[in-house]
């Protein structure tokens, strides 16, 4: 069952990225563009899934057990270390330059665009070799 | 400081249904939908693989639903190959080492007022502005 939820959340999910616009680079860079000309509209897409997602989640967690599996899974870690900041910096360079963080480019998968494969193709090299990084240290 | 182009309705609308496919996944799954690690668990990490693999077709068939309601969908990427490698790395290593992206830590984990995820959040759109600022839009 977890199949089924987790393939129709999926579809939700990259449905809301295409109503949002943020499947267009084009409107990322123009939110990160504030001492130009500035495209407010990502700020609203954080706030609206946000104003969803936290109080349900909250009330959730208190009730209830998950339907399909046994408890929630939440990240423990609460400290703020290095590699948060630094991980973090370092992807923000990459949304800045280009315009996508995973979400939307996984959804641009389905307009035929080379350079979007291309582009998640080395975000998953990427994975690697940040994973790499982390079982070094 | 000028402000150009803000679709505030169809991105509040977005915003309320991402928090509900983030919702859903919370509920029935019991996990955060943190793109950036459902992506690289899927590579990387054996458990949940098929659920993680749906949950990225889901992702894809997302827009195509979009497309057959009889939206036009616009999306204007970067034709500079040396960008799009240069970026696509950098976003995959530093989610990776971050362990969060914008639905990780910017949705899932401002809406559990982690400040672990706040931290990241101002980073990355930090960084961000910085690099607009630096190099422009291309």
């Amino acid at each position: 069952m977890t199949k089924l939820s987790s393939l129709i959340s999926g579809i939700i999910f990259g449905f809301g990225l295409t109503v949002s616009g943020m499947v267009n680079p084009q409107k990322v860079l123009g939110f990160l563009n504030i001492f130009d000309e500035w495209d407010p509209s990502l700020g609203f897409v954080m706030v609206g899934a946000i104003l969803i997602f936290s109080p349900l989640h909250f009330i959730f967690k208190r009730k209830f057990r998950p339907f399909f599996t046994q408890s929630f899974i939440i990240p423990s870690k609460e400290d703020i270390d290095k590699n948060l900041i630094l991980g973090s910096s370092i992807f923000g360079i990459g949304w800045g330059l280009v315009g996508f963080c995973p979400g939307p480019a996984i959804s641009a998968i389905s307009f035929i665009n080379i350079n979007v494969y291309i582009f998640v193709l080395l975000m998953f090299v990427g994975f690697y070799l940040g994973n790499f990084f982390l079982l070094k240290k | 400081m000028n402000i150009i182009n803000f679709t505030p309705l169809p991105a509040m609308t977005g915003g309320f249904l991402i928090g509900f496919a983030v919702f859903l996944f919370y509920i029935f799954n019991g996990r955060l939908a943190g793109v950036s690690s459902i992506a690289s668990d899927s590579i990387l990490i054996g458990s949940n693989r098929i659920d993680n693999l749906l949950f990225l077709l889901g992702l894809i068939i997302g827009p195509i639903f979009y497309s057959l309601s009889g939206n036009e969908i616009e999306s204007v990427l970067t034709n500079s190959l040396p960008l799009i490698i240069i970026g696509g790395l950098l976003v995959g290593v530093g989610t990776k080492i971050a362990n969060g992206c914008t639905s990780g830590h910017g949705v899932c984990g401002i809406s559990r007022f982690s400040i672990r995820s706040i931290t990241a959040t101002i980073s990355f759109i930090f960084t961000g502005i910085i690099t607009i600022l630096i190099f422009g839009i291309k």
